[in-house]
């Protein structure tokens, strides 16, 4: 290429994703945005009237999906950071020459079809299943207990589909840490746990807000667990979406809805980008 | 005055129990991590009498043989495979550029450009699903095989930038300027030194690709129209019980990614064993 001409190599490799990305997610996005103030039925089409008021009628419609998408997500991140955490600490400060393959079988269960995977939970929550039955029988349990089509189904599949998207940022974190920072804090008579909760876990923090990001999203938009493990009365506001999009067409209805959720995960992804800094978002 | 002041003691019982604690939990993390796992591979064996395959009922490897006579299985596996294999190529390619982009040049606009890439990877399936339906219908456009690889493509692009873009950071630029140095053109350098170093890199991503592609159900299930995927049938079929080859297949699925992997890490542990010692060639 001409150096004059130079500048335009960076370009030439971007265009073409670049493209795609517009094609397939901006446009897109705002299609839905158009869709989501058009009114009318599939049958006589959608005209755009700048119907902005399906936006309260959503929320207020379905508010109860939406606080239990939320709540379900927080329970989730938490749970993801109390079983993710330790096992990452583990990996990092224990795992010693075995750390690669120790991280391996933490993320090789998830290349198991994520449907495979949560209908696997379900005949392992059975009412009569191998664990639940065998505990009745015995007489651990009443047998009138059951755990499908309960919050808790529901919670524990997304704690379980989620997991890794906890552990791998919280052991990127931990792994970066300097052991010999902790070694100094105990040298100056700080006792292991002193040195645990003024250095590594304030270290540890960016793994912990990128995790519960990258837990709390995906998780609040799921509707597959909601589905398979659980009852009408655990419909989160994903189920919701994909019931008005494609059994019913209500396209504008849903659009809203899921210009709702946008919204507020770019207003996460902004606060996050804020307290952690977007260098940590954008560093790869 | 004796000189022994401080006597050796033995660490209490509860630090030394406490130092069991975090390995135990990890060995229990794995177990459960891997409980799904072992019901689906379990569960392929099963000799199920009747449409649910939920208790144990006997031992066959029959399951083996006969998926491959049920054609409403494999015509969907067929599917998901020729959509993840090609959208894992046009993923690759269109992410490896934007991947070389980003770290070996400098331009204008990098910041909005990161958004563009990360942003899709922040968003929730289900509203990139969304999203894309509200185009089609707009567009009124036929959905089917193609609309899925469409979409395949535009979810894995950032997924490529991310993972190849942490191998070329990762990479020792010297060696390529001892290329140009020994007379090699800018092609030529790509071409014989760029290319091969960051080729692991490359593959680690392809493989990422085809693993989401090949389990994806929530964008699938908005943009495929008639065409049904590998993962959108068991969805289905797990309404009415869904038969024994579903679990072979995703074992058979689960072992190939195991060999893969396994292939590829110590593929990868060679090629940086070579780079080492000719970075250490060129340093010297």
């Amino acid at each position: 290429m001409p150096r004059g001409l130079r500048w335009l190599t960076p370009y030439l490799f971007l265009v073409p994703g670049a493209l795609w990305l517009t094609a397939f997610f901006v446009v897109p996005m705002l299609v839905m945005a158009s869709v989501s103030l058009q009114e009318g039925t599939l049958g006589t089409g959608f005209r755009l009237t700048f119907n902005f008021s399906v936006y309260p009628e959503m929320v207020a419609e379905y508010l109860p999906q939406f606080g239990r998408s939320i709540i379900y997500a927080l329970v989730v991140t938490a749970a993801t950071i109390l079983i993710g955490y330790p096992i990452a600490y583990t990996i990092a400060f224990r795992g010693g020459r075995a750390k690669n393959i120790l991280l391996l079988l933490v993320i090789l269960p998830f290349f198991t079809a994520f449907i495979i995977r949560t209908l696997s939970w379900k005949l392992i929550l059975a009412d009569n299943g191998f664990v639940l039955g065998s505990l009745k029988d015995l007489g651990f349990l009443s047998p009138a207990f059951h755990v499908l089509a309960t919050p808790l189904a529901v919670v524990s599949g997304l704690t379980y589909n989620f997991l890794p998207f906890m552990i791998l940022p919280l052991y990127v974190a931990l792994e970066k840490i300097d052991p010999h920072l902790i070694e100094a804090a105990t040298d100056l008579y700080a006792s292991r746990r002193q040195a645990f909760l003024r250095v590594t876990l304030p270290l540890s923090m960016p793994g912990v807000f990128a995790g519960s990001l990258l837990v709390f999203i995906p998780t609040v938009g799921d509707f597959i667990n909601a589905e398979i493990l659980g009852s009408r009365d655990t419909t989160m506001i994903g189920n919701v979406i994909q019931r008005l999009f494609i059994q019913t067409n209500a396209y504008p209805e849903a659009a809203a809805l899921g210009f709702i959720v946008m919204a507020g995960v770019l207003a996460l992804v902004a606060v996050y980008a804020r307290v952690v800094g977007a260098g940590e978002l954008t560093a790869g | 005055m004796t000189a022994n002041t401080l006597p050796v003691r033995r660490p209490p019982l509860g630090a030394r129990l406490s130092r069991l604690a975090l390995p135990a939990f990890t060995t229990v993390a794995v177990l459960y991590l891997f409980l799904p796992i072992a019901v689906m591979i379990a569960f392929s064996f099963n000799d199920p009498r009747g449409r649910q395959n939920i208790t144990w009922q006997g031992f066959t490897i029959e399951n083996y043989f006969d998926v491959w006579s049920r054609p409403d299985i494999t015509g969907p596996m067929a599917t998901s495979l020729v959509v993840a294999v090609v959208a894992t190529i046009g993923a690759t390619v269109l992410g490896t550029l934007i991947g070389l982009a980003l770290t070996r040049y400098r331009f204008r606009g990098r910041g909005p450009f990161n958004l563009l890439i990360y942003i899709p990877m922040a968003t929730p399936e289900v509203i990139l699903g969304a999203s894309l339906l509200s185009l089609w219908v707009t567009a009124d456009v036929q959905r089917g095989l193609g609309t899925i690889t469409v979409a395949h493509i535009m979810f894995n692009i950032s997924f490529v930038v991310v993972t190849v873009r942490a191998r070329i950071a990762g990479f020792n630029r010297s060696l390529e300027e001892a290329a140009m140095d020994l007379g090699a053109d800018e092609l030529t350098t790509f071409r014989k030194v760029t290319l091969p170093l960051i080729f692991p890199g490359i593959l680690a991503a392809a493989l990422l690709a085809f693993a989401l592609s090949i389990d994806d159900y929530v964008v699938t299930s908005f943009v495929a129209g008639q065409e049904t995927t590998f993962p959108l049938w068991v969805f289905g079929a797990s309404r009415f019980g869904v038969p024994p080859e579903v679990n072979v297949l995703g074992t058979l699925i689960f072992g190939a990614a195991l060999v893969l992997i396994v292939a590829q890490i110590i593929w990868a542990r060679r090629r940086q064993g070579i780079e080492t010692s000719l970075a250490k060639e060129a340093a010297a």
